[in-house]
Formats: structure tokens, C-alpha cells, sequence
């Protein structure tokens, strides 16, 4: 008979319709059963798999939980232990890196000579495509993904050519935003150290036989002062997503727009407009 | 217009071929003659032909030797390459043709025609009227003239472009290298701010005489192919017109133009324009590495990346023989097959869309594609630009509790969504009424054309390359394929619904017997410089005969990279299909056809 596709076809909507219905109407739907509640309504959505009827999620107020291996935009880690960047300035990642997005500038001591520390380090995220090689391929665990997607600015430059101070992020972060992967590097880091150990030791052990004097060693190009801002930048930083992660957002979603850092954010924007002008004005003059 | 007419107009390319084959008469004898030689025989073996026998070769392999399908045209400019093999060679370019044989399965004829600069080629086109994009792209991009050729354009490019792009010698405006990594950005380079290059910057070059103040776009709408004058006769006097649909248009699946000539709502001819999102994916892949190649693959058929990336890496893992662990095969396997059915439900959706149906039917066709966006998400990264394979395996292996989602997927969600939809649309009245019979085109013409994936066996084909040439370890499922024998737009809905009950199948299987193990063997990391030689490795992504050819040098970068892409080379069909129908059921084609603009124009 005529008609009966059609009847069966709006039967298939009306279930639909009278299940997202009802379930709609009770005081948690089921979609919201297993998210994280943020102030203001916000919410962080964990779906599951099983998870029936509505399925829209309603971005920007509702947000996915993201899985550990989202990839964005590379950051640099700063071992706050250590007190240094983890990057060796060794440019495999500028190498492998398919829009070759990545530029570095290798730093040196007074003399001039190399040292394996980036002076610069720019990744332009506008070329960037998240394909997540430099993290592949980087021997020393320097560089990782981020998480944090909303990135949107006004102006491609030199907003979005994010220079060596934005990519910087303590290891506490990377931590938190990879739990997974930070505990198996650090099982791995921890033996090979280990290793290393017992090796010097034994050296160590045969070079004062020999009793030697007079050792030289790299001095870091800056100052104490400099590393101290540096570590407290880091630490408000890492005391910043630690903020956002004990703030109800699960710590392997870090939505930094979220809560009030807008006057960092502000100052960040200033910091880089600045720089773009004298950027623009140092062009002018090496042309003209 | 009846359909048979339409498929008259069809077969009007392949009369020539009969001519052809009349005037050569196609004995074996002759044919062995045109072989003069053979190339690459360590990697992918193929038969040089004689440049003035080509087409009595094509004609003798189609008629006498069963291969009925050129899978692949294309070119290479071999004046930079740094390889041995080819000592003594003075031809500047090879044309290189893939032939199947769709009644016997297996491997392909690989032919290769050497040309010199400045010198034309006969056109396969009277025998296989599905060279007829190919050639086009031959010619846009390498200057390659096809004598015969019904309509050689420039197909990607605008009509005033300088030059052959994937010349050897030719350079991008901004150029910095021939191959990657540049050295000007590492370590003290001198990096430039793309700002600062735009918009007129060293090396652009333009056509002599070419002035940016008066030129004025050049009028390309009067001819739409042969478009006849009259298709019928009608009661009522009326003159056809050309009508652009698109290029910006709700219902062309991007950026993209059908030229049509229209009599009242009746199309006359219809020409696809494309290559608006061009962005020469084949040259940016010759100054790749062979490694960086692959999160480009991506984003040919954004839809399916994990097929891109395993037709990708299936073909440079032939080339440089790396083997892939038993555990990557099975991932493999499922990662295709789950972006088969997020394909397939997607175009089963849209092509709903198209009918008219605006959203309701789509969303609920891709409410599961969330789930495996999402389970894509957790292994690779990403949802959609996975970047997950490589060569010799993929890049990580699954997150755990993984399989345990995937296995409820595939034994319960997926089969559960597949009826559901079935429920919602193949029954219905208005489905059938707008599909069935329009858009036919005969088993015969398809294949003639190129055209390949679900179209054909929407046309009672039963080829799909995952039986007739397996890869990966898809012999050690149990599946069928699928066909059916009207060759409509509903046959093409319809088929696809079948396609992905058969993948939820494979899925099942696959997930059940998946073995632990390693992920990634082999050595093909960055520094991968396989062996000199060439390859060619087709896939049956869910679009179609996905392929990937490469050329070695023995260098770090590919000396050639061609996508093979099915998107591009199904619209040779568009036209013959649409002739006779109306305007509204052209956009309903386009639809069955299941195409993806960054495949197209790549
Ligand atoms: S991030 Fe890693 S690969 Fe890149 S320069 Fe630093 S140490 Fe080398
Ligand atoms: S993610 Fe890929 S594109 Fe982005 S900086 Fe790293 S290597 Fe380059």
C-alpha cells in the first residue's frame, strides 16, 4: 500500500523524538549523567559510547573530555625540577616537522660557542597541522601536544607564531594533561638514569685515582635572576592549571579561556603586540 | 530523452575505439611489437611501449586480454632524476598506465610510454573514454598533449596559467628548495613571515604579455562539451541554456561546478568544472619526505583518513618491502572498516539531503560516526586527520578497554543503527519515486569510464579489490560483496547500506581474532629512502579504487607521488549520467556518486 514506507520511516522519528523526550524531562538526562559541572552551567562532557538519544554536545558552554593523545599545537617543557628546558635545541623536530612550521635558534655561551639550548624556539601555529611528529621524533621528551585547542585572535601575526616563553609549559602540566604517558616516560627516564648513575659512579670512581683539578664547566648564559623568573613564570603557570584542573574540569582537559586569567591573557596579547611592532620596525629598517 | 539515448551518448566515446581496433587490427604479433622494453623489474614490473602503438597495445589488451579498466593515468618527469636505471633514456617524460582486468581480478598491466618535450600522444580515450579526466590532469599539470582527446583542458588550473606545475623545472612563487627539510628556516635561518611574501613576490611568473589591468577571465561557459542542439523534440519553441550550478551552491558538496546546457528542466550536457580547491598535493608530496607525505593523505578524503594513510603506507611499504606486524594488519583492517561504514553512513545521509530530506535523515545516519570519531580520536589523536598508520604498522597501539567499545560497536550498535536506518529509508514511497531508474548508466559504460567502489557494483558488478587483488589480510575474512543490478540512484543509496553490513561483519571478525603483539616494525622512520624503483598500491577505500603510485630514486624524498584519486575520476561519469534528467535529479547524482572535494581537486 502507498504510504506504509513513509508511516514506517516517521515511526522511526517519532521513537527517537519520544525518548530524547522523556529522558529530557527527568532532572538529570542521561547525557549529562557522567559530566563535570562548572560554574555558570558549564559543563564537561564525558560521553560514553553507549550513549543514546541526543547526542549534541552544545559547544562552547558544554565541552568534550578530551582523551589523553589529543594533539593540537606542540608545547616545550620546562623540568621544574631541574630548573632548565628540557629541549636540547637539537633540530630533529624542525626537520621532520612536514609544513616545516618550526624555526629554532640554537643559544650560545659568551664565546659564541653552541650551546644545547634553544635561544628561540617559534612554532608558527597557523602552518602547524597537529600531525605530531616533532613529538615523535624528539629524543628528549621535550616537546609535547597540547591540549588546549580554543586559539582563536585577531590577527594570524604575529599573534598565532607562538615564540619560545608561550610554547613553554612546566612538566607538571604535561603531567596532569597526559597522566598516562607522563608515568611511562618517567618509569623510563628513572631506569636509564639508573643506569647512567652507576656508570658515573664508577667512572667517577676511577677519575679520582687520577685525581684531576681544574674542571670547567658550562656556565648558563643567564643569570640567576633570569632562571628565577623563569621558575616562578612556571610555577604560576603549573599553580594556574593545577587551579583549573582542582576547579571541577577533569585533569586531563585543560580549558585555559575557562576560568578568569583574562588579565594574563590581556597581558600576554599586550606583550605580543608589542613585540610585533618592534618586529615590524626592525623589518622597516633592515629593508629601507 | 530515454535512458537508453543517454547511454547512447555514452557509448558515443567507445565507437571511436572500435575504429581504432578496425584500423589495427589487434593480433598478437602486432602487440608484441609495441613492447620495446621493461622498466623497474626489481619493484613493480612494467612494459615500455612504442609512443605510435600505444593505442593498438590498449585496444589488443582490452579486447583480447580482458582488461577492461585503466585504473590509473599519469606521468612522470624524469629530468631530475637521480636514479641508475635509467641511463641511456633521452625521453624527458613517461606516461604511465594501470590496467585490471575486473573479470579475472589480480594484479595490473603497467605500461610506460616514453615522450619526448613537445611531442603528442595519442589518446587512449577512444578506447577507454574514462582516460578522459586523466589526460586532462596530464596535460594541466605536466603539458602533455593528447592527439584525439574530445576535450583537453585545463582541469585543476585556471585557463591562463603560466607554465606546467608538476614539471620538474618548475618553481612555486616563494619557492625555497626542491625537497624538504628547507635549510633556510634551521637553524639561523632566515624565516620569513608568509605576510611579508603576499601578494607579489620572486618567482611568480606570468604568461607573456600578460597584463593583471586589462586581462578579463576568459568566457568558458558557451560550449558544455557536444552539447547537442536539440536532444527532442518538443511542443513548445524553446532555446537551451547554460546554467552554472555552483560553484558556491548548498547542493555541490563544496566548491564545485556542474556547467550545464538546460531545456526548460531538461539537462542537454553537463561538464563538471573542478580544481578550486587545488592546491597541487602531488608537488608538495615530491618535496616531502616520505614520511611527512602522510598527515597530507589526510586531507585528500577528509572523511576516511585511516584509508588515505593505509593506501599510502601499503604503497611505500611495497616499494621499499617493510613488513607490518601481525597486530598492525588487524588495526589496520579495523580502522578501515570502521571509516567505512562513518563513510558510508555519511553519504547514505547526504545523499538524503540531496533528495531533499534536509538533516533529519542525515543526522541520524551519523549519529554512530560519532562514536567512532571518538574511538579514532582515543587511539590517534584526532578525529578526523588521524595520522595514525605507518610505515611497517601504525603509530601507537590501542588504549586500553579499546576493543572492548569497538567490540560493542560492531556486534551491537552498528548493526542496530543500520537496521534502524534501513527502517527510516528504504521503504520509503518518495525515496523510491525520486531513485529508482534515474541516473542509470549500463555495467558496461561504467567500467569503461573508470568508474569503480560502489557505483559499479550499484551496477551489478561484483569488484571490489579487497577480493579481487587482496591486501592486508582481508583474505582471512569471511564477506561478501554485495551488488545490485539496477545501476540507479536508489541501487547506489542501497548498496551502500549492504557495504557496511558487510564491514560490520569484517569488524566483528577482526575484533574477535585480533592478537597481541608489536604495532611497528621495520624501519620507516624519517630517514626512509627505499630503493630505486616505482610502485603502485590501490586500495577499496569506501569511495572507490583508491590508489597510490610512487617513484624512487633512492633519495629521501618520493621522485614521484600520485594519487590515484576515486573522487576525481567517478565524475567522469556525471555527465553521461545526468544527460536526459532533470536538473534536480543532477544534484541527486552528484550525491550517489559520493564525492569529496579535497580528493577531487587534491
Ligand atoms: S624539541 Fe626535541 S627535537 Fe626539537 S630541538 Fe628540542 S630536543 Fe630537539
Ligand atoms: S605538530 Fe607537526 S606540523 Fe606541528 S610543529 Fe609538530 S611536526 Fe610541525
Amino acid at each position: 500500500m502507498f504510504g506504509t514506507g513513509l508511516l514506517k520511516g516517521l515511526g522511526v522519528t517519532m521513537k527517537h523524538f519520544a525518548e530524547t523526550f522523556i529522558d529530557d524531562r527527568k532532572p538529570m538526562p542521561s547525557r549529562y549523567a557522567d559530566s563535570i559541572q562548572l560554574e555558570h552551567g558549564r559543563r564537561i562532557i564525558d560521553q560514553p559510547i553507549t550513549q543514546e538519544g541526543l547526542l549534541t554536545i552544545q559547544y562552547p558552554e558544554e565541552k568534550r573530555l578530551l582523551p589523553e593523545r589529543f594533539r593540537y599545537i606542540p608545547m616545550l617543557l620546562w623540568d621544574t625540577e631541574k630548573g632548565e628546558d628540557r629541549c636540547t635545541a637539537c633540530g630533529i623536530c624542525a626537520k621532520v616537522c612536514p609544513p616545516q612550521c618550526i624555526w629554532i635558534v640554537r643559544d650560545s655561551d659568551e664565546n659564541g660557542k653552541p650551546v644545547t639550548r634553544p635561544a628561540e624556539f617559534f612554532i608558527d601555529a597557523a602552518v602547524c597541522m597537529s600531525c605530531s611528529f616533532c613529538v615523535e621524533f624528539c629524543p628528549f621528551d621535550a616537546i609535547k601536544m597540547n591540549h588546549d585547542y580554543e586559539l582563536a585572535v585577531y590577527d594570524r601575526y604575529p599573534q598565532l607564531v607562538y615564540d619560545k616563553e608561550e610554547l613553554t609549559v612546566p612538566l607538571e602540566y604535561y603531567a596532569a594533561m597526559w597522566p598516562e604517558q607522563f608515568a611511562a616516560e618517567q618509569e623510563a627516564l628513572r631506569k636509564a638514569e639508573e643506569e647512567e648513575r652507576a656508570k658515573a659512579e664508577a667512572k667517577a670512581k676511577a677519575a679520582e685515582a687520577k685525581a684531576k683539578a681544574g674542571k670547567s664547566a658550562d656556565k648558563p648564559k643567564r643569570t640567576p635572576e633570569e632562571i628565577e623568573a623563569m621558575k616562578q613564570k612556571a610555577a604560576a603557570r603549573s599553580a594556574a592549571a593545577k587551579e583549573k584542573a582542582a576547579g571541577g574540569a577533569d585533569a586531563s582537559d585543560k580549558a585555559s579561556s575557562d576560568t578568569g586569567d583574562d588579565a594574563a591573557k590581556k597581558a600576554r596579547l599586550e606583550e605580543l603586540k608589542r613585540k610585533a611592532a618592534e618586529r615590524a620596525k626592525q623589518r622597516k629598517q633592515s629593508e629601507g | 530523452m530515454t535512458m537508453s539515448e543517454a547511454t547512447a551518448a555514452a557509448e558515443g566515446g567507445s565507437a571511436v575505439g572500435v575504429q581504432v581496433a578496425a584500423e589495427n587490427p589487434p593480433v598478437d604479433g602486432a602487440a608484441e611489437d609495441a613492447v620495446i622494453g621493461k622498466w623497474a623489474e626489481d619493484t613493480q614490473e612494467a612494459l615500455v611501449i612504442a609512443p605510435d602503438k600505444l593505442t593498438a597495445y590498449l585496444t589488443y589488451l582490452r579486447d583480447r586480454q580482458g582488461y577492461d579498466f585503466l585504473s590509473s593515468v599519469t606521468c612522470v618527469d624524469y629530468s631530475a632524476y637521480g636514479g641508475k636505471l635509467r641511463d641511456g633514456v633521452d625521453e624527458r617524460f613517461e606516461l604511465v598506465y594501470h590496467l585490471y582486468s575486473t573479470r579475472k581480478g589480480g594484479g595490473p598491466v603497467v605500461l610506460h610510454v616514453r615522450v619526448p618535450e613537445n611531442e603528442t600522444v595519442a589518446s587512449a580515450t577512444g578506447i577507454y573514454p574514462g582516460a578522459n579526466l586523466q589526460e586532462c590532469e596530464v596535460y594541466d599539470l605536466y603539458g602533455i598533449k593528447f592527439e584525439g582527446h574530445p576535450n583537453l583542458r585545463r582541469v585543476l588550473l585556471w585557463d591562463g596559467f603560466n607554465g606546467h606545475p608538476m614539471r620538474k623545472d618548475w618553481k612555486e612563487a616563494y619557492h625555497e628548495a626542491d625537497t624538504k627539510p628547507f635549510r633556510s628556516r634551521h637553524p639561523q635561518g632566515d624565516y620569513q613571515w608568509h605576510e611579508d611574501k603576499i601578494p607579489w613576490g620572486k618567482n611568480t611568473t606570468y604568461p607573456t604579455g600578460w597584463d593583471p589591468d586589462s586581462w578579463r577571465a576568459p568566457i568558458t561557459y558557451v560550449p558544455v562539451s557536444q552539447a547537442p542542439e536539440d536532444a527532442y523534440s518538443d511542443e513548445f519553441e524553446t532555446e537551451s541554456i547554460v546554467v552554472n550550478l555552483g560553484p558556491h551552491h548548498p547542493s555541490t558538496h563544496g566548491v564545485f561546478r556542474m556547467l550545464t546546457r538546460i531545456k526548460g528542466e531538461t539537462i542537454l550536457a553537463l561538464e563538471p568544472e573542478m580544481g578550486y580547491l587545488h592546491r597541487n598535493h602531488e608537488k608538495i608530496g615530491e618535496r616531502n619526505t616520505w614520511l611527512m607525505n602522510m598527515p597530507f593523505t589526510d586531507r585528500l578524503d577528509y572523511i576516511n583518513s585511516m584509508s588515505n594513510n593505509l593506501g599510502y603506507a601499503l604503497a611505500v611499504e611495497k616499494l621499499a618491502g617493510i613488513e607490518v606486524p601481525e597486530r598492525a594488519q588487524y588495526i589496520r583492517v579495523i580502522m578501515a572498516e570502521l571509516t567505512r561504514v562513518v563513510n558510508h553512513t555519511w553519504s547514505i545521509g547526504f545523499i538524503l539531503n540531496d533528495l531533499g530530506a534536509l538533516q533529519t535523515p542525515a543526522l541520524y545516519a551519523i549519529e554512530e560516526r560519532e562514536m567512532i570519531l571518538d574511538l579514532f580520536e582515543e587511539v590517534s589523536g584526532a578525529r578526523l586527520m588521524c595520522n595514525y598508520m605507518r610505515f611497517g604498522g601504525v603509530v601507537r597501539d590501542l588504549t586500553e578497554g579499546w576493543e572492548d567499545r569497538a567490540r560493542y560497536l560492531a556486534n551491537e550498535r552498528l548493526p542496530r543503527a543500520l537496521d534502524e536506518l534501513d527502517r527510516l529509508l528504504s521503504d520509503n514511497e518518495i525515496v523510491k519515486a525520486r531513485g529508482r531508474g534515474v541516473g542509470y548508466l549500463s555495467a558496461k559504460d561504467l567500467l569503461s569510464l573508470s568508474v569503480s567502489g560502489p557505483m559499479i557494483r550499484a551496477a551489478g558488478v561484483p569488484y571490489d579489490i579487497r577480493k579481487a587483488e587482496p591486501y592486508c589480510i582481508y583474505d582471512r575474512f569471511d564477506f561478501d560483496i554485495p551488488t545490485l543490478p539496477e545501476g540507479d540512484i536508489y541501487a547506489r543509496y542501497y548498496i551502500r547500506l549492504l557495504e557496511a553490513r558487510e564491514s560490520v561483519k569484517i569488524l566483528q571478525q577482526a575484533l574477535r581474532d585480533i592478537p597481541k603483539g608489536e604495532v611497528l616494525g621495520g624501519k620507516g622512520g624519517y630517514t626512509l629512502r627505499p630503493p630505486e624503483g616505482e610502485a603502485y598500491q590501490r586500495i577499496e577505500a569506501p569511495k572507490g579504487e583508491l590508489g597510490f603510485y610512487v617513484v624512487s630514486d633512492a633519495k629521501p624524498n618520493p621522485y614521484r607521488y600520485h594519487v590515484r584519486s576515486p573522487s576525481y575520476i567517478n565524475l567522469n561519469a556525471l555527465g553521461p549520467m545526468c544527460v536526459g534528467y532533470k536538473v534536480a535529479d543532477a544534484v541527486v547524482i552528484l550525491g550517489a556518486i559520493d564525492i569529496v572535494l579535497g580528493e577531487v581537486d587534491r
